[in-house]
C-alpha cells in the first residue's frame, strides 16, 4: 500500500489497486479550492500515472461538513486584476482537463455540499456518487456572488445534462438534494451512507456505460437550440434579475449562446468571462456580502444553547411564522394566543412552509408534531425559551412580563419581538431584565435571514450570548444590536418609508415612487413595503419614534388607518389587493419622475445610518451593512449603506444631503455624525 | 407493618372533540387525533414526556402506515426512543381495554406513569379491491400473449365494486349480522318500540346539549386541523333534533321494517381520549393533582347476536365480585352504541328470566336510573369512534363524580362479537 502525504491531501492504494484521494483542508473546517490545493492535486494526480496504474481513482472529502464548498472565496478577493483572475482560473481548468483526460475510471463520493468548484471537479470526474444525506447540496451558485462558474462548469455540465437543464442551475445557482441530481443526471447514483464506498467500488469495477446527455438533452445545445432557447431564457430572466445589478447570469447565458460546448474554446472564454466578472464592482460587493454573512454566523458564541422547548406568545402573523419558523428548525414548540382562530391560521401557515422546505411527507408531519397549540399558555411553566410577539402596546407587555416572571422556569430566557419599544420599558422588575433580551425577527420570517439581537442594559451577558447561539440554532443570522428605540433595522428603513408617503402627498403617483427604489436595487418599493407590513405597524411604529427623534407624521398614513384600510392584510392600503395580489396600475409613459426623489429615498435611509453608527448602536460598519442588507434587502449589489457612502463619497452625498435641507427642512439636516464618519 | 396494596390513580385526561364522518375522510388521521388530545394533556403535566413509562392505545383499525399505533404515537409525542408503546384490540371496548392493561401493568410494579387510551378515525376507513379483482389482475400477469388476451377478456364490471371496510368491521361474521341487527334482536327480544329509541336518542343530543352550554365537558381539547380551522366540540351534536324529525329517518340495517336508524344509533365519527394513570409513588414524586382510581375491571362474554346487552354481563361478575348492588354506584355511563342496545341493558337487569338463565340469581339486579345515566349524554350526541369511546366515557365519568362530589361509578360498554366490560372507578381527590 502507497501512501503520500501532502497538506490538504492524503492518497491511498488499497488493496484492490484503487487509488484513494481524500480532501482535508488543514486547518480549515470546511474543505475549499485555493491554488495551493489544486497544484498538490495536480501533482498527485501526476503521480497515478507512473507504475502501478490504479484501477481506478474515487475522490472524496475528509471533512464531516462537506465534499468541496467551491472556490476559496478571500483567494478570489485577493485578485487585484482581470490577468490574476484568468491565470488562477485557467490553473483550475488545467487540473480538470488532466482529471477528466486520465485513462483509468474516476469517481467523486459526494457526501455533504459539493458547490461550484467542488461540482466542477465532480463533473471531471467520469462517475459521481452522491450520499443520500440532508447535508448534502449540490448546485453551481456563483452567480449568487456575482460570478459564473470558471472551471470548466459551464462546458462539462450542459454536456452532461443538456444546455436548458444545465443553464436551470447555472443561471439560478440553485442547489440540489443527491436524489434530485441524480433524477437530473448531475449524478450517477443517490446511495444512502451505507452503500458509498460500494457504489464507488461498482464505477471503478464494472465500469459502465457513463452517463451522456440524451438525444433531446443533446439537441439543446446546438447553435440553433441555443440562440432560441438563450432569447427565452433571457426574457425569463429579465422578469426576476435585473440585468443592470446582476449582470452574471446573464453573461454566462452568453458564453454558452455564443460557445456552445463542443469546442475546447469553450473553456478559454468561460476563463476569459469570468476574470472579467472577478474584478467588477458587483463581484466584490456580492463577495463582500457573503463575508458578511459568515462574520454573523462566526458570532456564534462559547455557549451552546439549543433549548428544548420555546413557547410564542401571540399567534399573529410575526409570532405564528416565528413558531413556525422553530419547529422547522427542530424545536419543540407551543403557540399561545387565546385567540383560537388566529392559532388555526398559523398553523395553516406553518404547514404551507414545512411542505415547503421539507420534501418528505413524514418529515411534515413530525415538523408538525413540534408546533403544538398552546391556547392556555401550558407551555409557559415548561419553556426555556418564552418569545413574545403580542401587540405592541407597553402595558399589554408589562403585564405578561410579571405574569411570566411567576410562571416560568426560573432560568427560563424571555425575549420580546418588539420592533420599536426599548427593553427598559417592557418592565420594571430588575429580576426579569436581567434575562431578557430582544430577538427581532423580520416580516416574511422565512424569508428575512436576520434576527436583531437586542440587549439590554441590565441583561446578563450569557443570556444575551444564548440568545445569540439560539439565532445560529434556528440557522438564521443575528446581529447584535444595542437596545435603542427602532434599533437598527427599523430605526433607518422608517425614515425612507414615510419619506415616500410624503412624496406620494406631494403628488408623486406610488408606482414611480416603488419604481425608482426598485431601479435602485430594492426588492421591494417602500409603499408597496408599507402596505406589505400593515399601515397600522407603520404608523405605530412612526410614533413612538417620533416620540424619541422627533418628525412629523404623514398625513395620509394616519387617516388611512383611522378608515381601517391597513394594507395587504386588509385589501386595500396604498394600493388595492386583490385575493391578496396587488391590483397593478399602469404609470403613462410620458411620465417623469422629478430628479430628486431617488436621492430624498435614499438619503432618508443614509442619513439615519450614519446616526445609528455614531451612537453605536451597532459597533461597526460590517455589522450596519449586514444588518441592512439581510434585514431590510438593501441592495446586496451595492454592499450596504455604509459601503455605498464610501464608494459614492461621503462629501458628494453631505453636499447632496444639505441640498435636500435646503429644500425640504429640517429631516434632511445631516447627522453630526457624518463630520466623524470614518469608512475605511 | 402491614403490606399495603398497590393502587392505581387517574390523575388527568383530554380528549378530542369527536368529528362526524362526512361520507370524505377528514383531515386527520388516527395518530394525528392521539397526538392532538395526548400532546396537550402532557404539556400541562409537572413531567416531561420521556418521564411516561409506556404508552398503551386502543385502535380497531390504524390505517396500514400505522402498524402497532401505539409506538407511532409515543415517538410523535416525544417520549423518545427508549419508551415503549403498544396496541390493544378489543373492538368497540379497545379504549377501556388500553386502561386496563395500563392498570395491570402498575398493579404488577412494571410501571409507575401510563398514557392509556384509545384513538379511531373511522372517516378513513378504506375502499378495498375485490378479491374477484386481485385475481383478475393476477391472471394478468402470464407472459403469452393469447393468454394474457384471455384473460383480459374475462373482466367483468363488477369486479371494481370496492370492499368497504367500514361496513365489514361493523359486521359479525360468525353471526352474520351488522351491528345494526342484533340491536333489532334486542328490540324484539324486549319489545322495545322505534318511539322509545328516538325518545332516547333525542334526550342524548339535548343532555350533551346543556353539558356543553354549562361549559361541563371541559376534559374536550380544542382541535386544529392544520387547514386554518379549530373545532371545538364534537360536530355530530344536533341541536335542531326533535321527535317528528326522528321519526322521519327510515331503518338502515332491517329495511323496511325495521326501528333502528341513523339518528338512534351512535353516529360515525373520529376521535382520541386520553388517561394519565400513576402509582401512589408517581403521585407523590411529581405531585399530581388525583382525579380517582381504578377499582376493577371485569369482561364477560354472551351470545353475538345479543351483544348490545354485554354491559349487563360484565356489571354483575363486576358487582358480584364487589359485594355491591347496583343502588350503590352513584353514576352510570353505559356507551350508547344503540338506543335500543341501552335501553334492553335497562330492562334486562330487571327481568327475572334474563338474570336467571344468564347468572343463575334469582333476583333483578335492580333499577339503574336515567337520571344516574349518561347524564350528559353519549354517543349518539358526540359519536362512537370504537377505539376511542371506553377511555372518553372514563374520563367523563370521573368528571361526573367529581363535579357532583360522588364516590362511586360505573363506566361500560358493549362489545362487537358478543362482549361486555366494565370498569369500576371511585372518585378521590388524593392518594389513600
Amino acid at each position: 500500500m502507497d501512501e503520500f502525504f501532502h497538506r490538504n491531501w492524503s492518497s491511498i492504494r488499497d488493496e484492490a489497486n484503487i487509488a484513494w484521494l481524500v480532501l482535508d483542508k488543514t486547518n480549515m473546517s470546511v474543505n475549499t479550492l485555493n491554488a495551493e490545493v489544486l497544484e498538490e492535486l495536480h501533482s498527485l494526480l501526476q503521480a497515478l500515472q507512473k507504475d502501478p496504474v490504479p484501477l481506478g481513482l474515487v475522490i472524496q472529502s475528509g471533512k464531516r461538513s462537506g465534499f468541496i464548498a467551491g472556490a476559496d472565496v478571500q483567494q478570489f478577493k485577493d485578485l487585484e486584476t482581470s490577468d490574476a483572475a484568468f491565470n488562477f482560473i485557467r490553473q483550475g481548468q488545467i487540473v480538470f482537463n488532466y482529471l477528466a483526460d486520465l485513462p483509468f475510471p474516476t469517481v467523486a463520493l459526494i457526501r455533504g455540499f459539493c458547490l461550484g468548484g467542488g461540482l466542477e471537479l465532480a463533473l471531471a470526474c467520469r462517475y459521481r456518487v452522491a450520499i443520500d444525506h440532508y447535508k448534502t447540496k449540490i448546485g453551481l451558485p456563483e452567480v449568487q456572488l456575482g460570478l459564473h462558474p470558471g472551471w470548466g462548469g459551464t462546458v462539462r455540465l450542459p454536456r452532461l445534462i443538456g444546455g436548458l437543464k444545465a443553464m436551470d442551475l447555472i443561471l439560478t445557482g440553485k442547489t440540489l438534494s443527491a436524489g434530485e441530481a441524480y433524477k437530473r443526471g448531475v449524478v450517477d447514483a443517490a446511495v444512502p451512507e451505507r452503500q458509498g464506498l460500494i457504489a464507488a467500488r461498482h464505477f471503478i469495477q464494472k465500469q459502465p456505460q457513463p452517463r451522456v446527455a440524451a438525444f433531446v438533452e443533446k439537441l439543446t445545445n446546438s447553435n440553433f437550440s441555443r440562440s432560441v432557447l438563450s432569447k427565452i431564457l433571457q426574457k425569463k430572466m429579465a422578469l426576476k434579475v435585473n440585468k443592470v445589478h446582476y449582470p452574471a447570469p446573464y453573461i454566462a447565458l452568453e458564453h454558452w449562446r455564443e460557445q456552445g460546448v463542443e469546442s475546447d474554446s469553450a473553456f478559454m472564454n468561460e476563463a476569459k468571462s469570468l476574470s472579467q466578472l472577478a474584478v467588477s464592482e458587483t463581484a466584490r460587493n456580492l463577495v463582500r456580502v457573503f463575508h458578511l454573512q459568515e462574520k454573523l454566523k462566526r458570532l456564534e458564541p462559547e455557549v451552546t444553547f439549543k433549548p428544548e422547548h420555546v413557547h410564542v406568545i401571540g399567534a399573529g402573523v410575526m409570532g405564528g411564522d416565528i413558531a413556525a419558523w422553530c419547529a422547522l428548525k427542530n424545536l419543540r414548540v407551543t403557540l399561545q394566543d387565546q385567540n383560537e382562530q388566529a392559532i388555526a391560521k398559523a398553523l395553516n401557515r406553518a404547514v404551507l412552509l414545512f411542505k415547503k422546505h421539507l420534501k418528505q411527507p413524514y418529515q411534515v408531519k413530525a415538523a408538525m408534531d413540534r408546533l403544538m397549540p398552546d391556547v392556555k399558555g401550558m407551555g409557559i411553566k415548561k419553556a426555556d425559551l418564552i418569545i413574545e410577539a403580542i401587540v405592541e402596546k407597553v402595558e399589554a407587555k408589562n403585564a405578561l412580563f410579571a405574569m411570566l416572571e411567576q410562571e416560568a422556569k426560573r432560568n427560563a430566557i424571555f425575549a420580546t419581538n418588539t420592533s420599536t419599544i426599548p427593553l427598559s420599558e417592557l418592565t420594571q422588575s430588575i429580576k426579569t431584565q436581567m434575562r431578557l433580551i430582544g430577538l427581532h425577527f423580520f416580516n416574511p420570517v422565512a424569508r428575512m435571514p436576520l434576527v436583531e439581537v437586542i440587549a439590554g442594559e441590565d441583561t446578563e451577558e450569557t443570556i444575551v450570548q444564548k440568545g445569540m447561539a439560539f439565532v445560529r440554532a434556528i440557522e438564521k443570522l443575528p446581529l447584535p444590536v444595542k437596545s435603542s428605540p427602532g434599533f437598527l433595522v427599523n430605526r433607518i428603513l422608517l425614515p425612507y418609508l414615510l419619506e415616500s408617503m410624503l412624496l406620494l402627498e406631494a403628488g408623486i403617483p406610488d408606482e414611480a415612487i416603488d419604481k425608482a427604489a426598485v431601479e435602485f436595487g430594492m426588492p421591494m418599493g417602500p409603499i408597496e413595503l408599507a402596505d406589505t407590513v400593515g399601515l397600522d405597524v407603520c404608523l405605530y411604529a412612526a410614533k413612538s419614534l417620533s416620540h424619541y427623534f422627533g418628525g412629523a407624521l404623514p398625513v395620509g398614513l394616519s387617516k388611512r388607518v383611522e378608515q381601517g384600510q391597513l394594507g395587504k392584510k386588509t385589501g386595500q392600503g396604498f394600493y388595492q389587493y386583490k385575493n391578496g395580489k396587488l391590483v397593478k396600475k399602469k404609470l403613462s409613459d410620458s411620465y417623469r419622475l422629478p430628479e430628486d426623489i431617488l436621492d430624498r429615498l435614499t438619503m432618508s435611509m443614509l442619513n439615519a445610518a450614519v446616526a445609528c453608527l455614531r451612537e453605536q448602536v451597532v459597533s461597526d460598519v460590517d455589522y450596519l451593512d449586514a444588518g441592512m442588507i439581510f434585514g431590510a434587502g438593501f441592495p446586496p449589489f451595492r454592499g450596504g449603506p455604509m459601503h455605498y457612502i464610501a464608494e459614492q463619497g461621503e462629501s458628494l452625498l453631505l453636499q447632496r444631503l444639505n441640498l435636500l435641507a435646503q429644500r425640504y427642512g429640517q429631516r434632511f439636516v445631516p447627522d453630526v455624525g457624518w463630520t466623524t464618519l470614518k469608512i475605511s | 407493618m402491614r403490606h399495603k396494596k398497590r393502587m392505581v390513580y387517574i390523575v388527568d385526561g383530554a380528549r378530542t372533540p369527536f368529528i362526524k364522518a362526512s361520507g370524505k375522510p377528514n383531515a386527520l388521521s388516527a395518530a394525528d387525533l392521539a397526538v392532538a388530545a395526548a400532546g396537550p394533556l402532557l404539556a400541562r403535566q409537572p413531567f416531561k414526556a420521556k418521564d411516561i413509562d409506556e404508552v398503551i392505545v386502543g385502535c380497531v383499525g390504524p390505517a396500514a402506515d400505522e402498524a402497532n399505533i401505539g409506538r407511532i404515537i409515543a415517538l410523535r409525542l416525544g417520549c423518545g426512543h427508549a419508551v415503549c408503546g403498544w396496541t390493544v384490540q378489543r373492538n368497540c371496548a379497545s379504549g377501556l381495554q388500553a386502561l386496563e392493561c395500563a392498570v395491570g401493568d402498575i398493579l404488577k410494579g412494571n410501571h409507575d406513569l401510563v398514557l392509556a387510551g384509545g384513538t379511531e378515525c373511522m372517516s378513513r376507513a378504506p375502499l378495498l379491491y375485490s378479491t374477484a379483482l386481485v385475481e383478475w389482475l393476477t391472471s394478468l400477469r402470464t407472459k403469452n400473449l393469447a393468454s394474457k388476451f384471455k384473460a383480459v377478456l374475462k373482466f367483468k364490471p363488477r369486479f371494481l365494486k370496492p370492499v368497504i371496510a367500514l361496513e365489514q368491521a361493523l359486521s359479525d361474521s360468525i353471526v352474520n349480522l351488522s351491528m345494526g341487527q342484533t340491536a333489532e334482536n334486542l328490540a324484539y327480544r324486549f319489545n322495545i318500540s322505534r318511539e322509545e329509541m328516538d325518545a332516547y336518542a333525542l334526550q342524548s343530543h339535548q343532555r350533551t346539549i346543556a353539558a356543553m352550554e354549562l361549559k361541563q365537558l371541559e376534559e374536550i381539547v380544542p382541535l386544529f386541523d392544520w387547514q386554518g380551522n379549530v373545532i371545538e366540540f364534537d360536530t355530530g351534536v344536533r341541536r335542531d333534533s326533535t321527535l317528528q324529525k326522528l321519526a322521519t329517518l327510515k331503518p338502515v340495517f332491517d329495511k323496511p321494517f325495521g326501528s333502528v336508524t341513523a339518528g338512534n344509533s351512535a353516529q360515525i365519527t373520529d376521535g382520541a381520549a386520553f388517561l394519565i394513570l400513576a402509582s401512589e409513588m408517581a403521585v407523590k414524586r411529581y405531585e399530581l393533582p388525583v382525579l380517582g382510581r381504578v377499582v376493577d375491571t371485569t369482561w364477560a362474554a354472551l351470545d353475538p347476536a345479543m351483544m348490545g346487552l354485554g354491559p349487563i354481563h360484565a356489571i354483575q361478575k363486576l358487582l358480584s365480585q364487589h359485594h355491591l348492588s347496583v343502588h350503590d354506584i352513584d353514576y352510570w355511563e353505559i356507551n350508547e352504541a344503540f338506543a335500543a342496545q341501552v335501553l334492553a341493558c335497562l330492562k334486562a337487569v330487571q327481568d327475572e328470566e334474563y338474570v336467571k338463565t344468564h347468572f343463575g340469581v334469582k333476583s333483578v339486579l335492580g333499577d339503574i336510573p336515567l337520571t344516574k345515566l349518561n347524564i350528559d349524554g353519549g354517543a349518539i350526541a358526540v359519536g362512537h369512534p370504537v377505539g376511542a369511546s371506553g377511555a372518553r366515557l372514563i374520563l367523563h365519568l370521573l368528571h361526573v363524580l367529581k363535579r357532583n362530589n360522588a364516590r362511586l361509578g360505573v363506566a361500560s360498554l358493549c362489545i362487537g362479537g358478543g362482549q361486555g366490560g366494565a370498569m369500576l372507578i371511585e372518585h378521590v381527590s388524593e392518594v389513600l
